[in-house]
């Protein structure tokens, strides 16, 4: 049998959905359902996804998804868990998927509440770094000097992206891990490591979006590539907010900023004043990530 | 097996929901509604509560984990009260659009600004459009047999009910409660049957995006769901009357001999008006019970029959612009009566307390020739 045939059968995300081409929270999603399917109900909180998922009788999924309101998303699946568990179901994964502005911003309360209460879910926010379903305006996860439709030419984003994963691991989680399209293999490792933890998990995929970023429909995995080979998003996992580790690592060769933020119009008009600073605050965050992992865990 | 106690009406509330079978009870504390979840928080220690408590970051939070829990075919409870429900809003609309039988208590306080911790009912019928049954109880009896009717009512149409009483008046006021023994009420309401709408191993997309038509489809669904509420109301207190020899209707009403006069009103300040009514001339009481669905024809009913030539209102509230509310709904329910009573209205909006001189004054200022007047509770 063909590795493809074998994923053929997992798949648990359904041809004909609503994304645009090249979406990296498609291929996001395709990757986690297949990684943690069959026995899984997702929580779907208001953005892209409540559109890639299709309007009822369709559906994208083969699992039951169960939509809620922005700020919710959090609770919602937290009740649900429960309540799964009070009917005698709780071997159920409950995944609950939101976007960036569901995780960075308006939903962050409710994850908060659902991390220190060590809920028994798993939170995914794919992040596609701005409010996509409403037509690409800024959120907290906008990189700094990108243009977004709140921060057209000559704005951009000011201030830096929130760093999330460090407000995840200071909740002191079991297990939080970011990760990307462009390997998948280390996105499936990390699920099912996920799915195997009880507690609240969180992880943290970065997104590529085509129409929003001014990208190919090509370059999805391209791009996602160079995200963590430029140190843009670098792959590690933290178990229990103390245990951080790498699972990809490039040390002193990072590529420069530059082989990412040019193909991608977003960052287009950016000057090299703030390609500097941009570049300035990823290596401060990549001292900082280096100083959590501690040289044996740089991989 | 009965027995009483001396218990106020939030411990009345939380006695309720342990004897109806809870599986999840989600909380966060607002004066005047703390007693309620702190007695449930209280079973939850005894290992008493029969279900799981579970203390959220925020209201809006405790709704959204009931809509969870409630997909999953769940029986859950909520508290609140004033900002609290406010805050909850968005939720309050979900719940009833996903159509999941959350029954919820809500303690009447005013909305600030300013700061205000009386008993206006302006938090709890700002939200009369959102899908919800609304019941007012008059006391804590009331308060203990319509929340275990409330699950039944719910569950039964599918739509979220609030159970609404007032802070203080009624949430930290002692009476003797008749409290039934749990396997009574477990002859009353069993265990939840109306299905899990999540259901792991088979595909669905609950909620997801619907267009215009679809959408009135629904909202229509709910609608008419609803206005089935007062009937099948009856025959739940059928059943409850049998069992526990208690009943309420949508409306409930006390008419003395030759009245003519009627006071309706809402909530704790029914109970006054009952209390007065004898030092009343040729006056009776219509307590409005059910407020959504609103029980037009009922009310219609009782004042043809009675042959009603003025009514009272007494509105803990006031729509602003508009006035109270209760006379609002009233007087649309009148459109078409051959001969409508005259509706005034004495407005305690704020959460002023009601008194037997206040409603004897009110009275006085009804001349016959006048249609509708308002009337204020502070000078
Ligand atoms: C309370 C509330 N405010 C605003 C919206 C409108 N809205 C829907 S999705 C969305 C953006 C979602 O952004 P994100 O979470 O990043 O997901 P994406 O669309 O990028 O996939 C907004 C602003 C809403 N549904 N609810
Ligand atoms: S706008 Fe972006 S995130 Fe949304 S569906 Fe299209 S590619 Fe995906
Ligand atoms: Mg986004």
């Amino acid at each position: 049998m063909l590795v493809d045939d074998l994923n053929r059968e997992r798949e648990m995300i359904i041809s004909g959905h609503n994304a645009c081409p090249g979406c990296g929270a498609a291929l996001a999603v395709r990757y986690l359902t297949r990684a943690l399917g069959p026995n899984l109900a997702i929580v779907l909180t208001a953005s892209c996804w409540s559109i890639i998922a299709g309007a009822p009788p369709l559906t994208a999924l083969k699992c039951p998804i169960l939509h809620c309101p922005f700020p919710s998303a959090g609770s919602v699946g937290s009740g649900l868990k429960r309540g799964l568990e009070a009917k005698g179901k709780g071997d159920t994964t409950v995944v609950v998927l939101a976007g960036d502005g569901g995780t960075f911003d308006i939903g962050l309360q409710a994850l908060s509440g659902a991390a220190q209460r060590n809920e028994d879910i798993i939170f995914v926010c794919y992040d596609n770094e701005a409010y996509m379903n409403t037509g690409m305006q800024t959120s907290s996860a906008t990189p700094f000097g990108a243009r977004t439709n709140t921060a057209p030419y000559p704005l951009f984003k000011e201030g830096r992206k929130k760093d999330i994963m460090q407000i995840m691991a200071a909740h002191g989680i079991p297990y939080a891990a970011t990760a990307t399209v462009a390997f998948p293999d280390d996105m499936e490792a990390k699920l099912k490591k996920a799915q195997s933890i009880t507690g609240f998990r969180f992880i943290h995929v970065l997104s590529p979006c085509p129409p929003g970023w001014g990208s190919e429909s090509a370059d999805t995995v391209h791009l996602s590539r160079l995200a963590v080979q430029t140190g843009f998003f670098p792959l590690y996992e933290i178990h229990n907010g103390v245990d951080w580790k790498m699972t990809w690592m490039t040390d002193k060769s990072r590529l420069p900023l530059s082989a990412y933020l040019d193909r991608q119009r977003r960052f287009k008009q950016m000057d090299k004043e703030k390609i500097v600073a941009l570049q300035e605050e990823l290596d401060d965050e990549w001292y900082f990530l280096m100083n959590k992992v501690g040289p044996a865990d740089r991989c | 097996m009965m027995a009483f106690e001396v218990i106020n009406g939030s411990q009345a509330a939380a006695i309720a929901v342990q004897r109806a079978g809870i599986d999840l009870v989600a909380a966060y504390p607002i004066t005047p509604q703390t007693v309620i979840v702190e007695t449930l928080a209280d079973f939850a220690a005894k290992g008493e509560l029969g279900g799981e408590f579970v203390s959220l970051e925020s209201e809006y939070s405790a709704l959204s984990f009931c809509n969870g829990a409630s997909a999953a075919g769940a029986r859950v409870f909520t508290a609140t009260a004033s900002h609290g429900l406010a805050y909850m809003h968005e939720m309050i609309h979900w719940c009833s659009g996903a159509r999941f039988p959350i029954v919820m208590a809500n303690v009447n306080r005013a909305i600030g600004a300013p700061w205000c911790l009386d008993p206006d009912q302006g938090d709890s019928l700002s939200q009369r459009d959102t899908g919800w049954l609304q019941i007012y109880c008059s006391g804590a009896q009331e308060v203990f047999d319509t929340i275990l009717q409330a699950f039944a009512l719910s569950e039964e149409l599918l739509l979220p009910c609030m159970v609404v009483f007032d802070g203080f008046y009624i949430s930290h006021t002692y009476e003797a409660v008749d409290i039934p023994e749990i396997q009574d009420v477990g002859k009353f309401i069993g265990p939840p049957s109306f299905g899990a709408q999540v259901i792991p191993g088979e595909p669905g997309n609950l909620h997801g995006m619907a267009s215009a038509e679809n959408q009135q489809r629904l909202v229509r669904s709910r609608h008419e769901a609803m206005l089935r509420a007062p009937a099948l109301y009856e025959e739940i207190n059928g059943r409850y009357e049998r069992l526990f020899g208690r009943k309420y209707g949508a409306i409930d009403a006390v008419m003395p001999p030759g009245a003519r006069t009627a006071i309706l009103t809402a909530g704790a300040t029914a109970e006054t008006v009952r209390w007065c009514l004898p030092d009343l001339e040729q006056t009776g009481l219509i307590q409005l019970r059910m407020f959504r669905p609103f029980p037009a024809k009922q009310l219609c009913a009782v004042l043809e029959t009675y042959d009603i030539e003025k009514v009272l209102v007494v509105d803990r509230n006031c729509s602003i612009g508009a006035g109270g509310i209760f006379a609002q709904e009233l007087k649309s329910a009148l459109y078409g009566l051959a001969r409508p009573p005259a509706v005034h209205d004495l407005i305690l909006a704020g959460g002023v307390d009601l008194t037997g001189a206040l409603i004897k004054n009110a009275l006085s200022k009804m001349p016959l020739e006048n249609r509708s007047t308002e009337l204020w509770g502070v000078e």
